[in-house]
Formats: C-alpha cells, sequence, structure tokens
C-alpha cells in the first residue's frame, strides 16, 4: 500500500481538517467531530443534511455551502456516519422550516439516518428524508432496493436550489424525489482500492478483467469480464441505462465521475462516445459534468449517469450555488 | 424478583461472551456481509465492560442504565447493526419499571418493546435472514414461559433455545434485508450473524439469571 497519510486512525479527522482549511469562507468544522456546517447557516428555510463513508472524497463535505447542502456528516472510512454525528449536524442546522436529510440506499446509511431522525423528532425537529436508489445495476424488486451511486451529487444541486427558494420541507422533499424518478447511474471498475487500516484490496480482479456494475465499495457489479476500450466499456454502459430508463427525446444532464484512480484524460474520452451515443439515440444533453464528484479513494473506474430534466429542474440545476466543488 | 445488581452482572456476561466470539461472529459476516461484525460488537461491549463501574455508581434506573447501552451500541457499533441493536437498548429501557427492581412480566415487556422497535427501524418481519429471527422466537418463547407461571431463569432458558431455534432457521433461509439481500440464493445455507448475536445475549442472560438465582436459595 502506497498512500500519503498519517497514522490511519487519524485519517478521517485529517481529511475534515484539511477541507476546513481550505474553504474557511464557506466551511465550518463542529468541534470534535468531523462534521461540516455552512459559514453562514440558513434562518427560515428547509436546512439539507447528506453524508456517507470518508473515502468518497469530495462528498459529502465538498458539497456544503450556498444553494446546496448545509450539513455533511462523514463517518469512517467506507462506512454511513453514526446516528450521534448525524444528530448533530442536524441540530446545528435545523431551520422553523424543517431539515431534508438525504441519504445514498445503502442499508447501514438507511438506518442510521432513520435512528438519527427518530432521535430529531423526539427533540420536537421537523425532519423527513428522501433515499437515493440509481443504480441500475441492482435490480429494483429486491425489498432493500437499489444501491446509492454518484447520481446522488446531482440531486443535491436540484434539492439545495429548491430549498434556497423557500420552499417547504414537503415541497423540497417531492422535487428531490422527483428529479431522482428521471436519475440513473452505471459504475465500472478495473483496479480495487486499498481500505488503510488493513491494507486490502477491496476486491480482486484479474489483471485484465473489468466489473461493470460494481458498487462504490466493490460490491458485485452485473458483468465481470475482459478488459474493454473506452468506446465499447461505456456502449456497454449506456445500454444498461437505456434499457431501465425510457431517454428518448428528453433533455438531460450526463454526469461521468471518476473514482479516483482513472485519470480525467480516460474521463473525456469516455465523455465523447457518450455524446455521439446518445445524440444517435435522440437524447439532448443540456450540460455534461466531467470529474471525480464521488470516488471510492484509488479505485481505477467511473460512473456514468443521467438526469432528465424539465423546465423547473433546469432552473434548479442552473440556480447560484457556492460549495468548494460546485459553484454556479 | 432482579435487581441493577442482575442487570449489570447480565451487561457484563454479554460483553465478555461478545468479545470471546468476536473471531466467530467476524467468520458468519465474512461469507454474507463485510465480515465485521465480530469487531464491531467487541468494540461495544469493551466500552460497556470499561463503562460497568460508572453505571454501578452514578445510575439507579434499570431504564436509563438500558438507554445508556443504546447510546453506546449506536455510537460504538457502527454499519447496520449499530442502530438495529441501539434501536433494541433504547426502546426496551422505554418500559416503565416502577421500582428500582424487575419482575418477570418486565423483563418480557422490554424484550417485546424492544424487537418491535428493531422490526420497526429495520422495516423488516421474521423470514428476511436477520436478527429478528432470533429474537421474535425468543419474545413467543418467553411470554408462554411467563404465562405458565415460571420464574427469570425458565423465562430466560425458554428465550434463549427458541432463539437458538431461529439461527438454526437462518440457514434455510435467503437474505432479503441488509448486504446479505445482494447476494441473493448464495445466502442460503450460512447462518445469520445478528441472530447469533441475539442468541449469545439471552444464552448469557440465562446464565447469569441461574448462577444468581443458585446463589439467592
Amino acid at each position: 500500500m502506497k498512500k500519503f497519510i498519517n497514522e490511519p486512525e487519524n485519517l478521517e479527522a485529517e481529511v475534515a481538517r484539511g477541507m476546513a482549511l481550505a474553504k474557511p469562507g464557506i466551511l465550518r468544522q463542529l468541534p470534535d467531530c468531523n462534521v461540516m456546517v455552512r459559514q453562514k447557516l440558513k434562518t427560515d428555510r428547509v436546512a439539507l443534511v447528506f453524508g456517507c463513508g470518508c473515502g468518497h472524497e469530495p462528498a459529502p463535505s465538498g458539497y456544503v455551502g450556498y444553494g446546496m447542502l448545509d450539513a455533511a456528516i462523514p463517518g469512517k472510512i467506507f462506512s454511513s456516519p453514526t446516528p450521534d454525528m448525524i444528530l448533530k449536524g442536524i441540530r446545528e442546522v435545523q431551520t422553523e422550516a424543517g431539515v431534508l436529510c438525504i441519504i445514498v440506499n445503502y442499508t447501514g446509511d438507511v438506518l442510521n439516518f432513520r435512528m438519527a431522525m427518530e432521535l430529531a423528532q423526539m427533540e420536537g425537529i421537523a425532519v423527513d428524508s428522501v433515499v437515493i436508489a440509481d443504480d441500475v445495476a441492482t435490480q429494483k424488486n429486491k425489498s432493500v432496493g437499489r444501491r446509492g451511486l454518484a447520481g446522488v451529487v446531482l440531486i443535491l444541486k436540484i434539492a439545495g436550489a429548491e430549498a434556497e427558494m423557500g420552499t417547504d420541507l414537503y415541497g423540497v422533499k417531492k422535487v428531490a424525489e422527483w428529479a431522482a424518478c428521471g436519475l440513473r447511474t452505471v459504475g465500472v471498475a478495473c483496479r480495487p482500492c486499498v481500505i488503510p487500516a488493513d491494507g486490502e484490496p477491496s476486491f480482486e480482479l484479474g489483471e485484465r478483467e473489468m466489473e461493470i456494475g460494481m458498487g462504490l465499495h466493490g460490491e458485485p457489479g452485473v458483468v465481470r469480464c475482459e478488459m474493454m476500450n473506452a468506446r465499447e466499456t461505456a456502449r456497454q454502459m449506456l445500454e444498461l441505462i437505456l434499457l431501465d430508463c425510457n431517454y428518448e427525446n428528453s433533455e438531460v444532464v450526463v454526469l461521468i465521475n471518476g473514482l479516483g484512480g482513472t485519470p480525467l484524460m480516460e474521463l473525456y474520452v469516455i465523455n465523447e462516445f457518450v455524446h455521439e451515443y446518445l445524440a444517435e439515440q435522440g437524447i439532448v444533453i443540456y450540460d455534461t459534468m466531467i470529474g471525480n464528484y464521488m470516488t471510492s479513494m484509488e479505485m481505477g473506474g467511473f460512473s456514468i449517469s443521467l438526469m432528465r430534466l424539465d423546465p423547473h429542474l433546469k432552473a434548479l440545476y442552473d440556480a447560484v450555488a457556492a460549495t468548494p466543488v460546485i459553484r454556479r | 424478583m432482579f435487581g441493577k445488581d442482575y442487570m449489570l452482572d447480565a451487561l457484563e456476561a454479554i460483553s465478555r461472551d461478545i468479545i470471546e466470539h468476536e473471531e466467530e461472529l467476524n467468520h458468519l459476516d465474512n461469507v454474507i456481509g463485510d465480515g465485521d461484525h465480530g469487531t464491531n460488537m467487541a468494540r461495544f461491549a469493551r466500552i460497556i465492560l470499561r463503562d460497568l463501574p460508572e453505571l454501578k455508581t452514578n445510575k439507579d434506573n434499570m431504564g436509563e442504565i438500558l438507554q445508556h447501552v443504546g447510546m453506546r451500541c449506536i455510537t460504538e457499533i457502527g454499519g447496520s447493526a449499530g442502530p438495529l441493536f441501539g434501536k433494541f437498548y433504547l426502546q426496551a429501557g422505554m418500559i416503565k419499571i416502577d421500582n428500582l427492581e424487575m419482575e418477570e412480566a418486565n423483563l418480557v415487556a422490554a424484550f417485546e418493546e424492544g424487537a418491535m422497535g428493531v422490526a420497526h427501524i429495520g422495516r423488516s418481519t421474521e423470514g428476511e435472514k436477520t436478527m429478528l429471527d432470533a429474537l421474535f422466537p425468543a419474545v413467543r418463547a418467553m411470554q408462554q414461559a411467563l404465562e405458565e407461571g415460571h420464574g427469570f431463569v425458565e423465562i430466560l432458558q425458554a428465550g434463549a433455545e427458541a432463539a437458538g431455534k431461529g439461527v438454526e432457521y437462518t440457514k434455510t433461509i435467503q437474505a432479503s434485508k441488509g448486504r446479505a439481500a445482494y447476494i441473493g440464493e448464495r445466502s442460503i445455507g450460512h447462518q445469520d450473524p445478528g441472530a447469533t448475536t441475539v442468541m449469545l445475549m439471552l444464552q448469557s442472560m440465562c446464565r447469569t439469571a441461574a448462577t444468581r438465582s443458585a446463589g439467592l436459595e
């Protein structure tokens, strides 16, 4: 394992302090924990809270700021934040209008957020949640539902913009759910990442192999196969998405998200084919986001997300945002 | 009637047993989950052992002790087991116990409350290969033993035996909740680590009660 870290047990805290120091005008770290909130808290509008394990940087804290999150709750490496931490964040940013939690659909995340929300409700805080399950590689019909992937970043943008407009809690939730209806993601991985505490790779993959549909922590995907070139890989991934959701004649946002170990160079190569392929299908691309938005440490691979836009969602997508990662 | 001393002894026994079974629980979880159930539960158990002297001097109310254990589950275990076991203890601690002693009916009521809490937060029920497959049968067996007029030891014994059968049952079914659900049919043949922990907890409580009641005679 070659990583530029210090003691593994201090990793999560050092990541948080490093992020807070980089953007002191936007971020404020709560004392004695890694919870990150906005410098200027809202007073009257719905507050938005999101959390995920450490190792997915810049998520979650990179999306704190005007137009997106009010609080970000990072957990330990690849594990959900615990309810006490989520509750700290909720308490800090709560307003009369209430708090909306955005949750990626992993059992641990869902349970920890549910527990935190129960505790918050016992304190009289109005709190609700939206669970994002955008991964087409996992089946819908299972009672656990689909996993959540990088598409959640787009939902944070949409819900954050709606909340800034002063919409009530129910309204912000409904808009987030509506955007999530037209959101699909598929991932691919070609190299594992190494968990710092034990030095073990997150999964095994042969030198010439790749796996389509793999989850953010190395959960099994749909196809393990010989390494393919960018064009063939993207084609198979887009086919999975379009089989699952009909985007014909739609206008979409494309998010090509690097997992941390795949250079932007390759993501741009992927993007050229994505544009060509979607044009053939009669799908209009309104905007494309390319970069490392939700990573898995140094895992090699990327994901493609499509989110359908309507005029309202388009306005929210374009609305002002001032976070460390997304600025409009 | 059992009081605070019994509860603290039982917590100590539960913690020691969990630590003793750390590797076994990790191994069970390795097959169908991410292999850290034992490590996570043992981390919690070590904290509880550390907390015991303080609980002995600072807490009188049994509900408060259970609430403390619940909060420790939430902050120390992590993953899915944290909120699930946390909910069990928090909810069990909400039953009203009028004095410092607990009667048989209080014990069974606490278990019932706790089990309902777990089912609610997990949006789950029996037959999904989870801790509920040990917990619900245990509650039913304990209720029956209570109705038949048995004492603490027999009630906990009935609970532990039913939980054991529940653990065996989890080997025969496919997971539809939690991480094990993603591997579908391949989860059949393996016992659920969460249900195993529930069984261990009941066995520890039962042993503590037996030792105590032998000492009282």
